[in-house]
């Protein structure tokens, strides 16, 4: 078994943010992410992101990854693991991982910080199984990572943030978007993000849902419809649109199975879009030793991501006995940026949700 | 409806454009930012004092006439793609009107392209007599078209044929 002080697990903004923090103030680091590279969600983000200086808006989110990771560099109290996956988190503090698909080892760091991130809920339609019908992350992926065309013509489904910046990425990569539906009524992402969609002629049907998919071995037509305030498809309404993918783009939910399974209390908050920690103002949940940060404890932004990351990290580095001269500058200085973050309308739900879990 | 359709009605734009007469004196940006949310860049990409969103960085930006130069970094840095700076004081027929436009292929100088409006409609064919790209502005290129007066409200896109 191999022992370690603080273990930070997933290398999204969050991972990467405590990382840092946790560094800053002294403590031996070590960073455990699944995929070949760091970044999480940010390597195949585009588009320039919305936040204030601190949180590098008005950077992409592909330089912003690079950037962290250069800070990260700067330290020789950190370690990562790539390509490395944390597969159990038990009650005595171990944690075990899976190198590379073949090598299993155990951990026992003195503290954690879990920050895993968020996965895509999916969308229940009869064929929704026809290849063609992608999430949007899988969208993004194949065309920013990879660099392949997902298809010639796309439904997109869901008007939230990531659905109108992956439809204006899909036409930037010479992709045709048909029209982007979304079940409520009004649109769910920024409206200047929207504003620049529609502007290319892409309409964004609201009350609206992908009532089917057609197609033999691939989708070949989508058919949709119009949804009343109970989202009950109207009859009669239905419109066909002729694409040959339909990206699913209705939400992501937090992915924090380690956390339960540690035995961290959880809390179904459908304002911070599923199961989170209960957690205390330092980011440690109910389990000693055990911090969140990031998307697990409610999805929100990579801005707020960020400064919860190195929140967590700073105050998980103190717990074990690495406490920076200035800690109660750099905590205050943090929380007033997520306050700032989260002072205006879009964020009331996300307000109102930590309130349920902050004890 | 707005919230409906992410086009802002006609006494939305309008009314974020300066009077035609600082128009006519020289560009300045129309900052199209109708919704609180939680950004600044405008504010602080601007040298010239020309954008305010204060402390709470979710208030509207707000343009201050006098200081703004059109000088249009903004227009590379705002994430929403929100800014565009219009010039009245060219010409009396023709407005030019710079836009942030981050597709490819780009125009050249001196092409005809297809003027679109907020919708994506076609408003009429406009000439692009600037590009400007420079690595400060981060793969936000700026394109400045000259069109038609009477356009002055409507046009916010081109379409540039392959
Ligand atoms: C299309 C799109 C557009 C967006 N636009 C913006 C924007 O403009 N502005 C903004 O602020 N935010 C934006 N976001 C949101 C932002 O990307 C996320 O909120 C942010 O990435 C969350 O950070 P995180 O570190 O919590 O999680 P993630 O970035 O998801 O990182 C989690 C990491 O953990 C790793 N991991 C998970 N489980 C394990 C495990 N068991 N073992 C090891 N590693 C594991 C994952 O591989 C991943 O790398 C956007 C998101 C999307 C999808
Ligand atoms: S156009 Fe130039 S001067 Fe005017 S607000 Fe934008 S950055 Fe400032
Ligand atoms: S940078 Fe753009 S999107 Fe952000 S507040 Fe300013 S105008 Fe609005």
């Amino acid at each position: 078994m191999r022992e370690a002080d603080l273990v930070v697990i997933g290398g999204g903004p969050a991972g990467l943010c405590a990382a840092i923090s946790a560094a800053e103030s002294g403590a031996r680091v070590l960073v455990i992410e699944r995929n070949k590279v760091l970044g999480g969600q940010l390597v195949k983000q585009t588009h320039m992101f919305f936040g204030s200086e601190k949180q590098y808006a008005s950077d992409r989110g592909i330089d912003i990854a690079g950037m962290l990771l250069n800070k990260l560099g700067c330290f020789n109290n950190v370690e990562i693991l790539t390509e490395t996956t944390v597969v159990g988190m038990y009650e005595d503090g171990v944690i075990s991982v899976l190198h590379k698909e073949d090598v299993y080892y155990k951990i026992k760091p003195k503290a954690v910080v879990v920050s895993t991130g968020a996965f895509e809920k999916a969308l229940a339609f009869p064929n929704n199984d026809l290849p063609g019908i992608y999430g949007a992350g899988a969208v993004q992926t194949l065309m920013n990572v990879h660099g392949v065309k997902p298809g010639d013509k796309v439904l997109m489904v869901g008007a939230g943030n990531i659905g109108l910046i992956v439809s204006y990425q899909l036409i930037q990569a010479g992709v045709e978007v048909a029209a982007i539906l979304d079940a409520a009524p009004r649109i769910g992402g920024y409206l200047v993000h929207a504003s620049k969609i529609r502007r290319m002629g892409v309409p964004i049907l609201t009350s609206h849902t992908v009532k089917e998919a057609i197609g033999k071995d691939f989708v070949e037509k989508a058919i949709v419809s119009q949804v009343d305030e109970k989202f009950r498809p109207i009859a009669g309404t239905e419109k066909e649109f002729d694409v040959d993918v339909i990206c699913i783009s209705v939400g992501l939910t937090p992915l924090n199975e380690l956390l339960s399974m540690r035995g961290c209390q959880m809390k179904y908050v459908p304002q911070l879009s599923g199961f989170v920690p209960i957690r205390d103002e330092n980011y440690e949940t109910t389990v000693e030793y055990v911090f969140a940060a990031g998307d697990a404890t409610g999805v929100e932004e990579a801005s707020a991501a960020m400064v919860e990351g190195y929140l967590a990290g700073l105050c998980a580095a103190s717990k074990i006995g690495c406490t920076p001269d200035d800690f109660d500058e750099r905590k205050s200085d943090y929380v007033k940026q997520l306050n700032d973050l989260r002072s205006g309308p879009v964020s009331r739900h996300i307000l109102s949700g930590i309130e349920q879990i902050v004890i | 409806m707005f919230e409906k359709t992410g086009i802002p009605s006609k006494e939305m734009v309008t009314g974020k454009f300066p009077s035609i007469e600082r128009i006519n004196k020289g560009p300045v940006a129309v900052v199209e930012c109708y919704k609180e949310i939680p950004c600044n860049p405008c504010e602080t990409a601007c040298k010239f004092n020309g954008i305010n969103v204060g402390d709470d960085i979710n208030n509207i930006p707000v343009l201050n006439i006098d200081n703004c130069t059109g000088c249009a970094v903004c227009l590379s840095k705002c994430p929403g793609l929100a800014i565009m700076v219009v010039d009245g004081s060219k010409s009396e027929e023709n407005v030019q009107i710079k836009i942030p436009y981050e597709f490819l292929p780009l125009p050249e100088r001196g092409d005809i392209v297809r003027g679109l409006d907020r919708e994506g409609k076609y408003v009429a064919d406009v000439t692009v007599v600037n590009v400007l790209n420079p690595k400060s502005f981060d793969r936000t290129p700026v394109i400045t078209i000259e069109a038609d007066r009477k356009y002055i409200y409507e046009l916010r896109n081109i379409q540039v044929e392959a």
